[in-house]
């Protein structure tokens, strides 16, 4: 299944919504999972600045917020408050399923110390926090980032 | 009303109560099977031991989690690669993989969702719901049939697959129930429909920033034994900022990982404490051998669905199809049918053929439907109806009478009433009489003069058809052979003859007991199943009516027996009288539940006289030795007409009959069984006084006389037939 949304605007909160945002860019965000062998796959995918604070959600792959909490870290910085997904929400993705997401980011989010994270959690098996952290730079993009327990790849490129 | 509210969701998710059924019976075994898997649990080991087992074996290690089960599954992170396993929490050593096995994956998600997501879900949910619709009406339903809630698990009768039904379903009904309440209330869950309490302690502001404090150092994990344990989850490795998280059974809180200290700690509401117990009780996680026994309860379902399916064919049966029948709110005639055995659904039907050859458009139902709001094209409602017992409705027409009573008259819809009946008995057609009592009382009109058809007469009922042709206008022919069930062919083994010396032949004939398949054990249809006080219907040669004969025996006795009198100029008993072995009859079963022994211990009382004898005998058989029973028994003259007199000294002599007393009209003292009777009356009134029921078989006069006498007998302990007919302690079987 390819699950593939197209956000027109940059979907960071309102913090991060400062001037020079009109220069924003098409970013195309691929994450691979594995055969884990299990349910479908809950994922955060978030980004947090340079001083390492949470700046601001970009996609949640899974409707029930009760599972939210199982995505620690995304749930630790943002108290679990749904408004942080809303309309940038979507169904949880199959093992070995891919996610791909198109959406407009703002050009001030590269090259700037902001990194992308990306939190996984699977029905009766571990928690997977920070699965994916990847700075976010012009350089990286095309580069395929190895995750660690569901995640077999995630690659943003413009 | 109860009936339907079970039927209809029954057959309507039969097949998902049957894919739900036997998934969750599959996987109630595996939680038993984890449990005997698991490695021992260590006495009074504390989580902090634990954790330093797990740490010498993984020093990766991120989670540790406690199932219900006690299993205990680690999960670690060592050189970069991801490893999982159970562990023995002796040694901390792996034993198991920690993977769920993909049948019981599959299994999991095809018993919730289908595997179809939330549409799956709802589904599921929705199936879930009418198990729980079905056994509470079920519920409601086995306590109507057995006389009350404290008689449930009481021995049942009838027809196997009624059996069967009613005794898988009082035994699974317990866990059918709370299957299907704890399912929905996961399943509420599921779709946030339900507050959510569980303990989430907001993550701490500030932690200390150091790191390195041994989980064995850490006075939170000292102190919590293993067995509250529900997860711990490790800081994580390259960030001061993290905590340990540690679950039990009270809450969660979280640990700093560089003092030691419990940062904040919560814990959970009524809701989710409660999501606990559901989710122990629906799966059997950390209980399991209440799972087995849910998962075996629940194994029910299937053999349930199919005798419930079987059920309802049967009630169906009986009841003719009607071609071209229109809805109720489109007939201009509406048929009402009060019909026991189905033969009145017969003649409904011919009358609902002749009506539709004459133009008309016509609804033909049960007489327990009676709904004259519905009748809205109708110009005329005729209802035929038998009557059960004293003027009871019968089976179809239950509720009949209470729906008229409910119901607005129709000013304009002339209503007509014809009973069907036996005019020997002393209620003849009681229930048509009722029936057309209670609707003039409400203002019915009636379309014509109630009329009362004996025995199935095709010349009354043709009659009949031709006053309402004119009352209708309309040219009516009713042509009706009443339909027989169908006969099956037994084969007389032997006769014992009677009465010759009194010039009243009788005999006792024996038959064989025709092979029955499965279907009909099953379904309770032919030569499978009966006892002693059914009723044999012999089809006479040359007669398209039958003639009915108590049975006096059981199939558990392996053989067909009735008594028989030669009636002068009766076509049948002459036919029977000279009856042979090895000759055959052509016949069938009708069930007679009214004239059976209760199933209680308390004493028996027999009274019958001539042929009346015979189901007695029958209930002497099955019932003799499990309670005492006494029988009064008038004949002629001993040497004569004394019918299973040789058995009768036997089952004496065996103490299967209790008391014995004969009385004989043309010997000795000549007496009549009622007079024996007031000669007995005090050993009646200590029987009765026990809580006798009393059975009658005979003649009508003979039944009448012992009335008269038993109401004398019963008059000093201030007590009257009435009464005990209304306990249901005193019934007859009259001819």
């Amino acid at each position: 299944m390819l699950a593939k949304s197209f956000i027109s605007a940059l979907v960071l909160t309102t913090a991060l919504t400062v001037p020079g945002l009109a220069q924003a860019r098409p970013v195309t965000l691929t994450v691979n999972l594995s055969q884990y062998g299990g349910d479908g796959a809950y994922l955060a995918v978030y980004v947090t600045d340079p001083a390492g604070a949470y700046a601001g959600s970009l996609w949640m792959a899974g409707g029930k917020a009760k599972y939210y909490r199982h995505l620690s870290d995304w749930a630790r910085f943002t108290g679990e408050n749904i408004a942080e997904v809303n309309g940038i929400t979507g169904a949880s993705v199959g093992a070995g399923r891919s996610l791909e997401l198109s959406m407009d980011l703002a050009d001030a989010l590269f090259d700037a110390g902001y990194t992308l994270h990306i939190d996984a959690a699977v029905e009766d098996m571990r928690d997977s926090p920070n699965e994916i952290a990847v700075p976010l730079t012009a350089a990286g993009a095309g580069q395929a980032v190895a995750g660690r327990q569901y995640i077999a790849d995630f690659t943003y490129g413009f | 009303m109860m009936r339907r509210l079970h039927r209809w969701p029954g057959l309507l998710a039969a097949a998902f109560l049957i894919m739900l059924a036997v998934s969750g019976a599959i996987l109630s075994v595996f939680p038993a099977a984890e449990r005997i898997a698991s490695p021992a649990a260590v006495q009074g080991q504390t989580v902090a031991e634990l954790a330093a087992l797990v740490l010498d074996q993984h020093p990766g290690a991120e989670q540790i989690r406690r199932s219900p089960s006690g299993k205990i599954t680690v999960w670690w992170f060592d050189g970069g690669t991801p490893g999982a396993a159970v562990i023995d929490p002796a040694t901390g050593q792996d034993v198991a993989s920690a993977d769920k096995s993909v049948i019981r994956q599959w299994l999991t998600a095809f018993h919730r969702s289908l595997l179809l997501d939330d549409a799956g879900r709802m589904t599921m949910a929705a199936a879930a719901f009418a198990m729980l619709c079905l056994a509470l009406s079920g519920s409601l339903l086995v306590a109507r049939r057995v006389g009350g809630w404290r008689k449930w698990f009481s021995r049942l009768r009838g027809p196997l697959a009624g059996r069967l039904h009613t005794e898988l379903a009082r035994l699974a009904v317990v866990g059918l129930g709370i299957s299907a309440i704890t399912a929905l209330w996961m399943a509420a869950a599921t779709f946030d429909l339900l507050p959510v309490d569980e303990a989430n302690p907001a993550f701490p502001a500030t932690v200390s920033g150091q790191t390195g404090v041994m989980p064995s150092a850490i006075p939170a994990l000292q102190e919590t034994p293993v067995a509250d344990l529900r997860e711990l989850a490790f800081p994580a490795a390259d960030d001061a900022s993290d905590v340990y998280t540690l679950t039990t059974s009270q809450g969660t809180g979280y640990l700093d990982q560089g003092t030691g200290a419990l940062l904040v700690w919560a814990t959970p509401g009524p809701w989710a404490r409660a999501y606990e117990w559901v989710y122990l009780l629906h799966t059997g996680e950390g209980a399991a051998l209440w799972g087995l026994a849910l998962g075996l309860m629940v194994l029910a379902t299937p053999a349930l669905a199919i005798t419930g399916a079987i059920l309802w064919a049967q009630g169906r049966r009986g009841r003719p199809r009607l071609r071209g029948m229109v809805a109720a709110a489109r007939a201009e005639t509406v048929i009402l049918v009060g019909s026991e055995g189905g033969s009145t659904w017969g003649f409904a039907a011919t009358l609902a053929r002749a009506l539709q050859a004459a133009g008309q458009a016509v609804h033909m139902a049960p007489l327990s439907s009676f709904s004259p709001a519905d009748y809205i094209a109708a110009r005329r409602i005729l209802v035929l109806t038998a009557t059960w017992g004293d003027g009871a409705a019968p089976s179809s027409a239950k509720g009949g009478l209470e729906r008229l009573a409910a119901a607005r008259p129709l000013a304009d819809v002339p209503l007509a009433v014809l009973g069907f009946g036996d005019s020997s008995f002393p209620d003849f057609c009681g229930f048509a009489v009722a029936f057309e009592a209670a609707a003039r009382d409400r203002g019915w009109n009636l379309l014509l003069p109630g009329e009362r058809i004996d025995r199935q007469s095709p010349q009354e009922f043709a009659r009949w058809g031709r006053a309402l042709g004119q009352a209708l206008g309309l040219p009516l022919e009713l042509n009706h052979q009443p339909d027989t069930p169908p006969v099956t062919s037994l084969t007389l083994i032997s006769r014992r003859n009677y009465g010759e010396a009194v010039q009243a032949p009788a005999a006792i004939l024996r038959f064989a007991v025709p092979k029955a398949g499965l279907w009909r054990r099953l379904t309770g249809r032919g030569f499978g199943r009966f006892r002693a006080g059914d009723l044999l219907g012999i089809l006479p040669q040359g007669a398209a009516v039958p003639r009915f004969y108590s049975l006096a025996s059981c199939h558990r006795d392996g053989f067909v027996e009735i008594a028989v009198r030669k009636h002068p100029g009766g076509l049948c008993s002459g036919q029977l009288m000279a009856l042979q072995p090895g000759q055959s009859v052509q016949a069938f079963l009708r069930p007679n539940p009214a004239f059976q022994p209760d199933r209680g211990t308390t004493p028996l009382i027999l009274i019958g006289a001539g042929t009346g004898i015979g189901p007695l005998a029958g209930f002497i058989r099955a019932e003799g030795g499990r309670r005492p029973v006494h029988l009064w028994f008038g004949a002629r003259h001993p040497d004569a007409d004394l019918l299973f007199g040789e058995d009768l000294e036997r089952w004496s002599d065996e103490g299967r009959l209790t008391g014995l007393r004969t009385a004989f009209s043309r010997s000795g003292p000549r007496q009549h069984v009622q007079d024996a009777l007031r000669g007995d009356a005090l050993a009646l009134r200590a029987l009765i006084a026990r809580g006798a029921r009393i059975m009658v078989c005979g003649g009508r006069d003979m039944a009448r006389g012992v009335q008269g006498a038993l109401n004398e007998i019963l008059a000093p302990m201030d007590l009257t037939l009435v009464t005990l007919k209304s306990e249901g302690r005193y019934v007859e079987d009259t001819y």
